[in-house]
């Protein structure tokens, strides 16, 4: 398989964060569904307010993106968000992200849905967009507040935040693209069907045909494009439904514990779907040093991997240092109990 | 339907835009025709720092319509760093920490939703600066 590279070189030029503050921890869980402390498999994952949604945790982080991309949002000429969990059925979140950061009127806009790669696939139409020369700048989001049914396996985990990127010209980056490369194939692991509350997935269906398959597969093919191998990278990060599942993948792939260390936070905040895998990216980048080798691989149900490989450049030095960290948002963790959680998710019927 | 009256203050709901008077330098928030202090029709749109700092507050136990699913929360008048005071909720703070003269920083949430069919509303909130300074 061959890597995907636009005409002409592109890479980050900003990026931005959001986790929200409330956590459930997983213990929490299993006492109401199971009666036992077992607690499950992360330590806890993040919830959102009451006043939030993928609109607002969008414009937080993109706001810092543009932030740290120091241009002006007019320039900005695409706001491509992905999620599974757009507050409206039918009208965009672009637009209201794009209205609240100023980058309306000339600008596109529109949402993207491919589970949890929803993220990445708005970045590589980002590339797409600005690596032709079409814009200077597109903006790419995935954020998602993750629904779980009560007393479900995914309701350990499914947690909410992500990130959102500034795509533009190499020289502007803080991390130059190298290439990418997308596996996608029709494996139907996890679905929500119009109108359901909730997803259904195929359980254990969901390992090995489904996410080790496709994350397995693209980042392979893409090392062996590029002719690169795991000690080539500084850092890797993976999409993380949990811990286990990136851990065991990265260990195929040949990469160490140390080199997923600082994109590793399902543990923390579960499992941010569109957002995991490039939340992971903004905690890597808010650490990485000039020169280091990044390497990226969402996984989304459905199903397929997007892996892209980033090179750090002189400039992540130079970026202003009074914008939230990813770190910051993980850390301001406050936990709720199953009560607060189940009124937080509106799970209880009041009217 | 509240679609029109919403659409109209996006800009200073979603972005804190006041107005500057061109001819005092007044700043004027939420947006005038004509600047509050001098009378002058020569105002332009400025997008606001969002910075400030809680000039009073209290909590709502008993929300009006639209509002009562959030109770209890807390309200706060904010000095902006331009000037103009600005009744606005705060989120993200619990209420034990809350003081006159607290920084704060303007974040987007929902403010409220037209019934369950209808559009959400998002505006200006203000919480503690996630970082200092």
């Amino acid at each position: 398989m061959k890597a995907m590279k636009p005409s002409r070189d592109v890479g980050v030029v900003g990026y931005g964060a959001y986790v929200p503050r409330f956590r459930l921890p997983s213990t929490e869980v299993s006492r109401v569904w199971s009666g036992t402390a077992a607690g499950g498999p992360v330590a806890a994952k993040s919830v959102p307010g009451l006043d939030e949604d993928v609109v607002t945790m969008s414009v937080e982080a993109v706001r810092s993106a543009v932030r740290r991309a120091r241009i002006d949002p007019a320039a900005i000429g695409a706001v491509w968000v992905g999620s599974e969990s757009h507050p409206y059925a039918v009208k965009p979140t672009g637009t209201i992200v794009a209205e609240a950061i100023g980058a309306v009127p000339a600008t596109l806009a529109a949402d993207l849905e491919f589970a949890c790669k929803a993220g990445t696939e708005a970045i590589e139409a980002a590339i797409g967009l600005v690596g032709s020369g079409m814009t200077d700048y597109a903006v790419a989001v995935g954020m998602d507040t993750a629904q779980g049914r009560p007393g479900d396996a995914l309701e350990y985990t499914a947690g909410a935040g992500g990130a959102a990127f500034v795509i533009g010209p190499a020289a502007e980056s803080v991390a130059i693209l190298e290439g990418s490369l997308s596996y996608v194939t029709d494996t139907p692991d996890f679905w929500r069907r119009q109108y359901a509350l909730y997803p259904e997935h195929g359980a254990r269906f969901t390992g090995v045909p489904a996410y080790f398959k496709h994350v397995g597969a693209a980042g392979r093919a893409l090392m062996d494009a590029l002719g690169t191998t795991a000690a080539d990278y500084a850092h890797a990060v993976f999409h993380q439904p949990n811990t286990k599942f990136p851990t065991k993948a990265a260990k195929d792939l040949g990469f160490s514990a140390a080199q997923l260390r600082l994109g590793m936070l399902a543990n923390e905040i579960g499992n941010t779907y569109a957002g995991a895998a490039i939340l992971g990216f903004t905690a890597i980048l808010d650490e990485a040093k000039p020169g280091d080798r990044v390497l990226v691989v969402s996984f989304g149900s459905g199903a397929g991997s997007d892996a892209l490989s980033f090179r750090v450049t002189e400039r992540i030095t130079e970026l202003p240092r009074d914008i939230p960290a990813t770190r910051t948002y993980v850390a301001r963790a406050v936990p709720l109990d199953y009560a607060l959680y189940a009124r937080n998710r509106r799970k209880i019927m009041v009217e | 339907m509240e679609v029109p009256r919403h659409w109209r203050t996006q800009s200073a709901r979603y972005a804190l835009e006041g107005t500057v008077c061109q001819r005092c330098g007044e700043t004027s928030f939420p947006p005038r025709d004509l600047c509050s202090r001098c009378g002058s029709g020569e105002v332009i749109a400025k997008r606001l720092s969002g910075r400030g700092e809680i000039y009073s507050y209290s909590t709502v136990f008993q929300g009006p319509n639209g509002f009562a699913e959030y109770a209890p929360y807390l309200v706060a008048l904010v000095r902006l760093a331009e000037g103009p005071l600005v009744a606005a909720q705060l989120t993200d703070v619990d209420p034990d920490a809350v003081q006159i003269g607290m920084p704060v920083e303007m974040v987007t949430r929902r403010l409220r939703e037209d019934g369950p069919k209808g559009i959400v509303v998002y505006g200006y909130k203000f919480r503690p600066p996630l970082v200092a300074g």
